[in-house]
């Protein structure tokens, strides 16, 4: 459904996006993180038709954003990272506008718009002025807009930034509801965590390259085998420290002092721990706890963008 | 036809620009403006004569006043309402959205000129009635004042085309309403002063008149000037001595803004979306 080839978009000499290359199929949710600057709006920018890239090209539905723009924004229903509304039109005719600038007869926008307003919670500001709601709303609204002409992709760029968190639960909702009717869905997020809840497929983009991409499992299993342990003493910890580090499976040892406790990621199997717990308790090492933390998809995040560059 | 009016652009700019209270209350001082003038005049010549008569001559150096101010009218209000056509969208984060329709290129810049236009004829047209006065008192025909609203239509397209134009290819609206203001003063005023000066020198350089296209062309396109020959028919004799070319100023006029309304549509239509960059 979508296909990136090669895409590469240089501001003077400086790479905004660099060979980036990426196939979804139909029906994928697919999660884009990365770092402020990284290119996700630049990549969206690009197939939603709005930018010309410098070398290399993306297909939506086989239609090239190069050669066939105009067959192209018929396929996509795009939501940008910052958007203005009209001042002086209702959220109804908001709709009406951009169902007919997308060649919707009269009629058929009709019986659209009031679904597409019960789809975003919004039927009770049908006939308020769009620059007088709020942000959140705005951004509900500018949803249904790009739903109005049934698009097969959705190129949402940060759709849930301001969104209060029952906002987003229920932004999220939607999202699954349109996931449900096969539509092919593109997301970008600096979160992580937010993505990975609702995404079949994630990104991850530094530097303007994709350095990561793979189902939700796939991107946690590239940090499979380090695991965070967190040890809770009572007594002197610098002891403990000395004692862990000399365990080769152990790295990053740090004392959270506060907590009476230290952390270390820990790289070997399950065997290797179980010994290092029953040593550690032959050295009188006086532990309160030792239990493993869950490493959130943040760390995960942390990991995989830090030292590409 | 139908089709190019069931533009969305053109409906949804139309509506609200109606919508306003700013597009009434202007319409409303014009007219009071006019009304006044006219009134004024009429008093004015009436209790001068002591007659209680207007005579028509009086009522036609008044069609020539209203037609002046009509035309003054279109200069300056056509470039603030399509300079900002594009780049307001653009200031306004509306723009992209709206690129990303399955509108063409052209349709965005048609509506976007037309609905401006719309306006302007609405202006005009709104003005009738006090034209109606001086048929009222005679001295003028309805067919001069149909070729004379013929070619306010023709200036109208002209001036809201570059307007777009420069709405289009410059990223501020300010300085795209500077460059349209810029434009229209040039045609306006300019062309004139560079007329004076080629028919000046050359009248001075030799004792014997030289033909001089140049200084025709440039009186050619000057709206002050063609008013004045639309108003009274004969008058341009002096361009015709001065330049030795003997064709009518309508002709030359109508041409040129017709190829200017031309070109400057095409441009916009291919730089509408070419220029999209993200501002920053
Ligand atoms: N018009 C431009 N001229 C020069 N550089 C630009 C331009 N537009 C974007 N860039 C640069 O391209 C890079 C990628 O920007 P982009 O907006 O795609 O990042 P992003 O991943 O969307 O970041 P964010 O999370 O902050 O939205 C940035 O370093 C930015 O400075
Ligand atoms: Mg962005």
């Amino acid at each position: 459904m979508i296909e990136i080839k090669g895409l590469t978009k240089k501001y003077g000499s400086f790479y905004a996006l660099n060979d980036l290359n990426l196939t979804l199929e139909e029906g994928t949710v697919f999660g884009f993180v990365g770092a402020n600057g990284a290119g996700k709006s630049t990549t969206f920018s690009i197939l939603a038709t709005l930018l010309q890239p410098t070398s290399g090209d993306a297909f939506v539905n086989g239609k090239s954003v190069k050669t066939d723009a105009h067959e192209v924004r018929k396929q996509i229903g795009y939501m940008p990272d910052f958007f203005g509304v009209y001042d002086q039109l209702k959220a109804n005719e908001y709709l009406d506008f951009y169902g007919a600038s997308y060649g919707i007869s009269e009629k058929e926008r009709e019986v659209l718009i009031p679904q597409l307003l019960e789809l975003v919670n919004l039927s009770h500001k049908r006939y308020d002025y769009v620059d007088l709601l709020s942000r959140g709303m705005k951004q509900r609204l500018c949803l249904a807009r790009s739903l109005i002409h049934d698009p097969k992709v959705l190129i949402l760029d940060e759709p849930a930034s301001g969104l209060d968190p029952r906002a987003r639960v229920e932004m999220r909702d939607i999202l699954r509801q349109l996931k449900g009717m096969g539509k092919t869905i593109l997301i970008s997020s600096h979160i992580l965590p937010e993505l990975a809840e609702m995404c079949d497929e994630i990104g991850v983009i530094d530097g303007g390259r994709l350095i990561a991409h793979g189902s939700v499992a796939d991107i946690q299993a590239q940090l499979a085998g380090e695991k965070q342990i967190t040890v809770r003493l009572k007594g002197l910890l610098e002891n403990a420290v000395n004692f862990f580090e000399e365990d080769p499976f152990v790295s990053k040892v740090e004392i959270a002092a506060e907590k009476n406790a230290i952390t270390f990621a820990y790289r070997g199997t399950e065997e290797d721990q179980i010994d290092l717990l029953r040593k550690a308790l032959d050295q009188s090492l006086k532990i309160i706890s030792f239990s493993e933390t869950e490493t959130d998809l943040e760390d995960v995040f942390m990991e995989i963008t830090k030292g590409v560059k | 036809m139908k089709q190019l009016l069931a533009n969305p652009v053109l409906v949804k700019e139309i509506k609200l620009r109606f919508r306003s209270l700013k597009s009434f209350t202007g319409i409303l001082f014009y007219l009071i403006a006019m009304c006044i003038f006219v009134f004024g005049f009429i008093m004015l010549t009436t209790s001068f004569t002591g007659t209680g008569y207007f005579r028509p001559e009086e009522s036609f150096f008044m069609f020539a006043m209203l037609t002046y101010i009509q035309l003054g009218l279109i200069l300056f209000i056509t470039p603030g309402l399509t300079a900002g056509a594009i780049s307001s969208e653009r200031e306004k984060q509306t723009l992209n959205i709206l690129l990303t329709t399955a509108q063409t290129s052209f349709q965005i810049i048609f509506g976007k000129l037309t609905s401006s236009i719309a306006f302007l004829l609405l202006l005009v047209v709104a003005g009738l009635p006090i034209y109606s006065l001086v048929f009222l008192f005679g001295g003028v025909s309805p067919g001069q004042l149909g070729i004379i609203f013929l070619f306010f239509f023709l200036t109208m397209l002209a001036i809201g085309g570059i307007g777009i134009m420069y709405s289009t290819i410059i990223r501020k609206t300010i300085v795209a309403m500077i460059a349209t203001y810029g434009t229209m003063i040039f045609f306006t005023a300019v062309t004139g002063f560079i007329y004076l000066v080629i028919t000046g020198m050359n009248s001075m350089a030799a004792g014997t008149l030289a033909s001089s296209p140049i200084a025709h062309f440039f009186a050619s396109i000057n709206p002050v000037v063609l008013m004045l020959t639309l108003i009274s028919p004969g008058s341009d004799s002096f361009i015709t001595e001065s330049t030795k070319v003997d064709i009518p100023i309508w002709i030359g006029y109508a041409i040129f803004y017709i190829c200017i309304t031309i070109l400057s549509i095409i441009i916009a239509v291919k730089k509408l979306r070419v220029n999209m960059k993200r501002t920053r």
